[in-house]
């Protein structure tokens, strides 16, 4: 389990957040929704130590940790291919870093490969390839961690609507078929009413709690379901609210 | 061909084609400035004398090439490594730039003889500051986001420098080395002119000395084309290499 309590970071003196609280179950997949700018990424700047936090505690599987660093998959808003490898070996760079016994690896990825869609594209370079499969690439070398905890910055944010939704499909078979436990960032309220088990919503300036819902339809999930649909109405309230009190 | 081929072409054939009627018209002598032509014809026809002179001089920039990279690259690697060394490095690195090497070329013959030791090392120098700062700043160049990533991957320093830095900094690092090798030339003729007893320097002071003229213009002609051969094979190692720009 993941436990986050009273986590807080400035920036100068610029309060990005203070004491906020977050838990994720193991095996479950949570969704962080709120407005751009509000601190979502520096929020998994902190957690993974990225950037230091100035106060809170983390604790993952009820160890008590400075930070994820060595314990989550984080991936970055970006796909951060590097353009001088082939996909297959984008893939396999945390095993490399980390000196992995590389045949074992190279066989993980090959089975990752085909499992997500990249069969025959080991050996492209990314700008030879789409936007999709750059990201689905950068989500195979996610998997390459090995670790149990994902944490997933608006991974598919770049995408057109299209490419969007089969991907939305990979994102769950992390959690369904790969057994990991998962917080995700997206701006994208269906994405999140489709995908997750809790959506946290927040609001901005300080980055704070306004929204908690527990979805507990079985998934995989039609959009016109009346409950997210309802949901959704209330989160669109709410982020129109702020909307409207931040221009007062 | 396209255009951008045939443009510096033109031009040169211009200076060329003028250069050719101006001494044509004024008559002016050969032992002063003798026309394009007569220096290619001498270039060519006198090649079994110039030849050995240029396989000299070659093996010297070439010898000063690869010190500057044994030298450089570790150097660059130790800078970025480590910034404290860097800030005591570099006032050494811009007094050696800030050193005109007509000055250094005496003493180094005193020191390293008339052979090619001492072109060698004028090469080295020359060539040593723009491999070892455009590495350096390829290597400070890289995205802070890339670094992050490798830092979340558990990356160690020599690997994140293999995997990461490196082929980042490669643009850059050749870059520099075109730049060195063209002015190498510069440091090994220098250094013959100082005191040598062969190369295409030594045999433009032998030539001046005797009013030929034609030769010591022969001599520039396949010093240039021996930079410009270096240019372009620095070229096309860098598309060899660099393949996924
Ligand atoms: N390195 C930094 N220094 C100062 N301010 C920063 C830095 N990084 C982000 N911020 C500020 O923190 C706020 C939250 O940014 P971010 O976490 O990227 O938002 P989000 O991911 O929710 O869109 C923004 O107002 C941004 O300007
Ligand atoms: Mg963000």
């Amino acid at each position: 389990m993941l436990k986050v309590s009273c986590v807080t970071k400035y920036f100068k003196d610029q309060k990005i957040f203070s004491n906020l609280d977050l838990t994720v179950d193991r095996g479950r997949f949570h969704v962080i929704v709120g407005p751009s700018g509000c601190g979502k990424s520096t929020l998994f700047d902190g957690l993974t130590g990225v950037t230091p936090l100035d106060g809170g505690s983390i604790s993952w599987n009820h160890e008590s940790l400075l930070n994820l660093r060595y314990h989550a998959a984080y991936m970055q808003q970006k796909d951060m291919l590097l353009p001088w490898f082939s996909l297959l070996n984008n893939a396999l760079l945390p095993a490399k870093t980390s000196g992995q016994d590389m045949k074992k690896a190279k066989k993980q990825a090959q089975s990752l490969f085909s499992r997500l869609g990249l069969k025959g594209y080991e050996s492209h370079y990314a700008r030879q390839v789409s936007g999709g499969m750059r990201q689905r690439c950068a989500l195979v070398r996610t998997l390459m961690f090995n670790r149990e905890l994902i944490l997933l910055d608006e991974p598919l944010s770049a995408l057109d609507a299209i490419t969007r939704r089969s991907l939305q499909s990979l994102l769950l078979l992390l959690q369904t078929e790969f057994g990991k436990t998962i917080l995700m960032i997206t701006h994208d309220i269906e994405e999140a009413l489709v995908l997750a088990d809790e959506i946290y919503l927040f609001s901005k300036k300080p980055m704070s709690l306004s929204r908690h819902y527990v979805l507990d339809s079985p998934k995989p999930r039609k959009f016109n379901d009346p409950i997210l649909l309802n949901i959704k109405a209330d989160v669109l309230d709410k982020l129109e609210g702020d909307l409207m009190n931040e221009q007062v | 061909m396209n255009r951008f081929n045939l443009l510096p072409v033109l031009f040169v054939a211009l200076i060329l084609g003028l250069w050719e009627l101006f001494v044509r018209i004024l008559a002016v002598p050969v032992f002063i400035l003798p026309p394009p032509s007569c220096i290619l014809t001498v270039a060519l026809v006198r090649a079994p004398q110039i030849l050995p002179h240029a396989a000299i001089t070659l093996t010297e920039i070439l010898l000063g090439i690869g010190l500057a990279l044994c030298t450089a690259i570790p150097l660059a690697i130790i800078m970025f490594a480590r910034p404290s060394l860097e800030k005591a490095f570099a006032p050494f690195l811009v007094a050696s730039q800030a050193i005109p090497v007509f000055a250094l070329a005496p003493l180094l013959v005193v020191w390293l003889g008339y052979g090619i030791a001492s072109k060698v090392f004028m090469a080295w120098i020359i060539i040593f500051f723009p491999i070892c700062i455009s590495l350096l700043e390829g290597f400070k160049s890289c995205d802070k986001e890339y670094r992050v990533l490798f830092r979340l991957m558990g990356a160690p320093f020599f690997k994140t420098l293999i995997l990461l830095y490196w082929p980042w900094a490669l643009p850059r690092f050749f870059a520099g080395l075109k730049l060195g090798v063209t002015v190498a030339t510069i440091g090994a003729v220098i250094g013959e002119w100082v005191g040598a007893q062969q190369g295409l320097g030594f045999l433009m002071i032998q030539s001046n000395a005797r009013l030929q003229v034609d030769l010591v213009f022969a001599a520039i002609l396949w010093l240039t084309a021996m930079g410009l051969a270096l240019w372009w094979l620095v070229g096309v190692l860098e598309k060899k290499i660099i393949k996924w720009k």
